[in-house]
């Protein structure tokens, strides 16, 4: 059986930055990433518009851009990797089973990073009444047909969900010459970013539906058309609101969910909130040795963020390898969200590391001029105030060492919103 | 034609930022900071956008490369800029950052590759 010291699971951009902060750290530069696409960069390859990299490397980037920078020192820092490669086990011990074309692989790591990223909710996922005809596709599953295989999906689009990666396919189909007719939003918001209703949306007049519900999809063969309707502020359909928009292509955007099989095969506890592994500021999850970052641990709208949060899973995996007393067990607070925040990440403060960490976190609903605070032991440790919160933004505050000083550690740190 | 109002894309705020006529000026109402003003006095005037799409490429190890201008071009000249890049056929290998049109539509800018793309079967056993 090979040996590693580090095995990253995943050769997209959480993979590729935590494979290169492991190897930086470790003596024997023992580590490997396992990709089961052809191309190492995953996701970032069909996410040929701009906007990357505008933190990490202040400059605007396509995906394939950003994700070449990776793939580049990878292959300089000739770590090893396979790709079209699929991993089918992980166990708490830490043992890998992979398969390729060359058949059955085993291996043993030292850690291991999970980051496999994510997958999209389908229209089951929102049930989704009407006949299963063609041309129905998720949003990423669209964009991989138009932007790497060039097929011509539809004619006439109808999109369901105003997510980042709805609004940008939005556009993309309209380059393509393929009419939008509209983005239906049943929530009277869109969890897209700013930018991406402005320029992906109005600049084309598309009609962006806010609460508006796809009703039924008809059809038999091919997709014939949508019937849509005005929900209340319950979300209920509110009656002889129906209408019928004619399209042959349905496409859904209507959410991620981590990709976690092979997590929950090592058996890593998950956060229902997340939907990923809990983990702490060092990116351990439940099981030792065992990391997760990127869209595996909770969904971002930027990849410069999981860039900076692999590069230290990557680190901590690396330090793992070499040191795994540090990670034993009770030796955490917990780190929990509560009023206003639905989610926050890690969840947990390891007490070997008591060292300068970036919370991220969700707020549950939109809100304006509110105060995000983190307390510990009853007392307030930090205030900041934020005339916007959107769950559709992921909000980051950094806890100094300053702040960690104050921290009385038989007691939970608690980030909340107040005056709301 | 012009648009009267445009929508503030620097922050998640979002501000609506309008444009009213004053004698031969113009006078902006709406805007929440310096930048955001900036910002919409140029989206006014001559809003541009960078465009991505991909490009044919024969013989390579995929057939389409994804390419974008170095620049961002006139919105107006988008569809114009995609019809041209529609019609090209490039041979592999392709390298990140070669060009793929130079100037195109005499806007300054260049459209580049943004990915490499090698020869078919290269990488292939």
């Amino acid at each position: 059986m090979e040996k590693y010291k580090v095995v990253v699971i995943g050769g997209g951009p959480a993979g590729l930055a935590a494979a290169l902060e492991s190897f930086k750290s470790l003596d024997d530069k023992k580590v490997l990433i396992i990709e089961r696409d052809k191309f190492l960069g995953g996701i970032l390859n069909q996410c040929i518009h701009p906007g990357f990299g505008l933190h990490y490397f202040k400059e605007e980037l396509t995906g394939p851009e950003y994700a070449h920078r990776f793939v580049e020192q990878v292959v300089e820092n000739r770590i090893e990797y396979l790709t079209e490669t699929h991993v089918i086990d992980i166990t708490p011990e830490k043992e890998i089973v992979a398969v390729n074309k060359k058949g059955l692989k085993r291996i043993k790591a030292d850690s291991i990073v999970l980051a496999m990223g994510c997958r999209e909710r389908t229209r089951g996922a929102i049930i989704t009444p009407g006949t299963r005809p063609a041309g129905i596709f998720t949003a990423g599953q669209a964009q991989r047909f138009i932007n790497i295989e060039g097929y011509r999906i539809g004619k006439k689009a109808v999109i369901v969900g105003s997510g980042d990666i709805g609004l940008i396919m939005a556009r993309r189909l309209t380059l393509e010459g393929i009419e939008v007719k509209a983005v239906v939003e049943i929530m009277p918001y869109s969890t897209g970013l700013r930018r991406n209703i402005v320029q992906c949306l109005d600049d084309f007049g598309i009609p962006l539906l806010l609460s508006h519900k796809l009703v039924k999809i008809h059809g038999k063969y091919r997709v014939e058309g949508v019937t849509i309707a005005k929900v209340d502020s319950q979300l209920q359909e509110i009656p002889s609101t129906e209408r019928f928009i004619e399209c042959d292509t349905v496409l859904f955007s209507v959410g991620l969910i981590p990709e976690n099989e092979l997590s929950k095969k090592a058996g890593v506890v998950l956060d229902m909130r997340t939907g990923g592994p809990v983990v702490d500021n060092t990116f351990s999850t439940s099981q030792k040795g065992i990391f997760a970052c990127g869209n595996v641990l909770h969904v971002h709208d930027l990849v410069d963020n999981v860039t900076l949060e692999a590069q230290t899973a990557g680190r901590y995996a690396a330090i793992y390898s070499q040191h795994p007393e540090l990670f034993e067990n009770n030796i955490h607070i917990n780190i929990m969200a509560k009023e206003g925040i639905r989610y926050v990440v890690p969840q947990k403060l390891n007490k070997n590391f008591v060292q300068p960490f970036v919370l991220r976190f969700r707020v549950d609903n939109f809100y304006k001029d509110a105060i995000v605070t983190i307390s510990n032991a009853g007392k307030i440790l930090i205030e900041i105030k934020k005339s916007i919160l959107t769950p559709g933004e992921m909000e980051s505050i950094e806890i100094s060492q300053k702040i960690l000083s104050q921290l009385d550690f038989s007691n939970d740190i608690v980030i909340r919103l107040q005056n709301i | 034609m012009q648009k009267s109002k445009v929508t503030c894309i620097l922050c998640p705020r979002g501000c609506t930022i309008k444009k009213k006529a004053q004698g031969d000026t113009f006078e902006f109402a709406g805007f929440g900071c310096k930048r955001g003003l900036e910002w919409a006095k140029e989206e006014f005037i001559n809003p541009k956008r960078i465009l991505t799409t991909t490009v044919h490429v024969k013989n390579g190890e995929i057939d389409f490369v994804p390419v974008r201008t170095n620049l961002p071009i006139p919105k107006e000249k988008i569809f114009e800029a995609i019809s041209i890049l529609k019609g090209i056929e490039v041979l592999a290998p392709v390298e990140i950052g070669s060009v793929i049109v130079k100037n195109i539509l005499d806007t300054g800018a260049d459209v580049i590759a943004t990915r490499r793309v090698g020869k078919k079967d290269s990488s292939y056993d």
